[in-house]
């Protein structure tokens, strides 16, 4: 064996680049819960393109057969039944476990100094993650599939001037139709999980380089070495320590993710909509077209928005800098310290603000803009629908967390940050 | 942080509880199907090819899946199949969309996956909700899906309906009435602030009792939400072996971790 290592160490550095990236990687020791949700996005990120390899040698990318093969994979082909329902649950479970895993990084302030680029990497998968969610959600061409495709593709039409030009360019038809989803079907298999390796070698790359922040947010590369081992006091190897940690956090996620694909595969509807078990009509547009859920706090913003100047491309724009904010976030803390464990009430006051209003909005997004019934006349909002104001209230809230992030960082009174890690 | 992850639960439990509320008016009765009863799947199959497969497709399903229901293939080629078909192909029906939309307003809509877009108890409720009304084509109208274009093909088993509208002063007592009603019914608002519960009762028997229609019914929707997802049973079954599993594999692997951080101070 370690012949066959040498062999290979002298024409390709194998031992080197895996001691930097895994085998001999220094992580701080103190890693609790919300650091599970790292490695459990690379896992999902490997069962959906293992699932997502198989789907496709039956799936076929035809207007008149796309429905037809889904149904064909779930009744006729070999366990095609569990390969589907992992792959279309595996999608929201990336997005569970993305959601979870950005969380922690607010709270611990992992996206501050030297992190920045590990962050910025991090949204760009983000960004990827939902247009390969996206892409992928036509295939099935179901009605949510076809209209929710619809919806999205004419957000590019609201655009002054070239509006219309880049709708039809990006469709590549006058609706959506066989030509949209052959193309959508060739992002969904190949240009975006080939981005989002690369995206992700890179966060990986990244994340080695300045290694990991920690719950106390303690740099462990600026401690004193521990002449025993050679290593920061607080840091230790992550192999074998988080290897064998991460197997746990691994199989408990596949307990809560075969929970799901086999006892409730749908999630009631927010997995698998009903009305996508209909084949695609062009002519028939369903009454509620809901995007499935871990889009729905962007669409609750964009029809919160007004339009305004006799266009709705406000909507757009506040929807794509709701998501495009994150990247500036790096420059935005001016905190004393990096860990919710000790900064004061305000910062922590403006999170749980911002956690709340993510899912109220989330919340709104699934539902009907008259949820929530009808202000009576003479209420002094320029909106009739209860829910539309909640929404416009809270899209205020989502900013004000970014906004005035610099003011109150400053502001807030922290506790002075250990020079060690808290640890059991 | 144990503060914060309670909130969270606290929030969703809340939405999810907001989320089942809706759907104002209507009320359905629970289908009481049982997806374990293969007598009741085998009736519920010979129901759907006998009244369900001459105008509405199931194209997706073959008819050898049937087996799944504890039936050979050759009871299946005997008693479910017409003459023409083979075994291994799909329920289609020869009736054309085209024909379809000439004679009900609307293509009958293929039933293969109809449970899952509808559930089991909007299609329950919507076979025991054909009422007598002279207004529509058909001269049937139904309480779950107002002005539908199929006529009520089920009615010489079950007899006619009609609709009973009983007036109240408000909101409130009409849907007391209709939570007594135990079944399906309909709160709908009037003028003046009152309100119309409405249901549907038989004036009309048919050769069944309503006892036998209903379970005719309960079958026939038994079948159609197995045969929308037919590895279901089969899923669930597989749910708990991979489940146990797991439990089995997280004790070792909980036990390794233990025995390698035990050394970490």
């Amino acid at each position: 064996m370690s012949k066959v290592m040498t062999w290979i160490d002298e024409r390709f550095p194998l031992t080197a680049l895996w001691n930097s990236q895994w085998g001999k990687y220094v992580a701080p020791k103190n890693f609790n819960f919300w650091y599970y949700f790292g490695s459990l996005a690379a896992f999902v990120l490997v069962l959906q393109i293992i699932t997502g390899i198989w789907l496709t040698m039956n799936y076929k990318p035809d207007a008149t057969k796309a429905f037809e093969s889904i149904e064909y994979i779930m009744r006729d082909v070999q366990w095609g039944w569990l390969i589907r329902y992992m792959h279309s649950v595996g999608a929201s479970m990336f997005f569970v476990v993305v959601y979870l895993h950005m969380f922690r990084g607010l709270m611990y302030g992992s996206y501050r100094k030297p992190r920045e680029l590990t962050w910025i990497f991090g949204c760009l998968i983000y960004l990827a993650l939902m247009a390969e969610a996206f892409f992928g959600y036509l295939l099935p061409w179901g009605q949510m599939s076809y209209w929710g495709a619809q919806v999205i593709v004419n957000l590019f039409s609201t655009i002054p001037v070239i509006g219309d030009d880049l709708s039809l360019w990006i469709r590549g038809d006058y609706t959506i139709s066989d030509i949209t989803l052959n193309r959508f079907f060739a992002f969904h298999v190949a240009a975006l999980p080939l981005v989002l390796i690369g995206l992700v070698a890179a966060h990986l790359m990244a994340l080695h380089e300045t290694g990991s922040n920690n719950p106390d947010g303690v740099e462990i590369k600026k401690q004193p070495k521990d002449p025993a081992t050679g290593l920061p006091l607080d840091g230790i190897y992550s192999h074998p320590y988080y290897t064998v940690k991460d197997i746990v956090g691994v199989i408990v996620f596949l307990a809560v993710f075969s929970i799901v694909v086999f006892f409730l595969p749908d999630m009631g509807g927010y997995f698998l909509e009903a009305n996508n078990f209909m084949p695609a009509d062009p002519l028939k547009t369903p009454p509620e077209i809901a995007p499935v859920w871990y889009f729905t706090p962007y669409y609750a913003m964009l029809r919160a928005v007004p339009s305004f100047l006799e266009t709705q491309v406000w909507g757009v724009i506040v929807m794509g800098a709701a998501v495009l904010i994150f990247f500036v976030l790096p420059w935005l803390d001016r905190g004393a310290v990096k860990s919710i464990r000790y900064r004061g009430r305000l910062y922590k006051s403006f999170l749980a603000a911002f956690v709340v209003a993510f899912l109220i909005l989330g919340y709104l997004g699934t539902v009907p803009v008259t949820a929530w019934g009808q202000f009576a006349d003479g209420f002094p909002f320029y909106a009739a629908d209860r829910a539309t104001v909640v929404s416009r209230v809270l899209t205020i809230v989502y900013f004000l967390f970014f906004v005035l992030m610099p003011w109150y960082t400053a502001r807030d009174r922290t506790k002075p940050q250990p020079t060690r890690v808290r640890w059991q | 942080m144990r503060r914060v992850a309670c909130l969270l639960l606290v929030l969703l439990a809340t939405f999810a509880g907001i989320a089942s509320a809706e759907e104002e008016g209507l009320r359905l009765a629970p289908a009481p199907v049982n997806r374990l009863d293969a007598e009741s799947l085998q009736r519920g199959a010979r129901n759907f090819v006998n009244y369900c497969l001459t105008c509405h497709s199931a194209q997706y399903m073959r008819y050898n899946r049937l087996t799944d229901l504890g039936l050979t293939e050759a009871e299946i080629t005997d008693n479910l199949m017409f003459a023409t078909d083979k075994i291994g192909e799909t329920m289609t029906v020869a009736l054309t969309p085209a024909n379809g939309k000439a004679w009900f307003g609307n293509p009958p809509p293929d039933l293969t996956v109809e449970a899952r877009i509808r559930g089991r108890d909007w299609l329950y409720n919507y076979l025991l909700g054909f009422y007598r009304d002279e207004k529509t084509a058909t001269g049937w109208n139904n309480l779950v899906f107002p002005n539908v274009g199929m006529p009520n093909v089920l009615w010489q088993l079950s007899g006619g309906n009609k609709l009973v509208s009983t007036e109240y002063e408000d909101h409130e007592k009409a849907t007391a009435a209709a939570i007594a009603v135990k079944g399906l019914s309909m709160v709908e608002p009037l003028k003046d602030h009152k309100y119309a519960m409405l249901r549907v009762a038989p004036d009309v028997a048919g050769t069944m009792t309503r006892t036998e229609y209903d379970t005719f019914v309960t079958d026939l929707v038994n079948y159609m939400d197995y045969m929308a997802e037919p590895v279901r049973n089969k899923r669930i079954h597989l749910g708990i072996v991979v489940l146990l599993f797991l439990g089995v594999l997280f004790t070792f692997a909980y036990a390794l971790k233990r025995e390698y951080w035990k050394d970490l101070h």
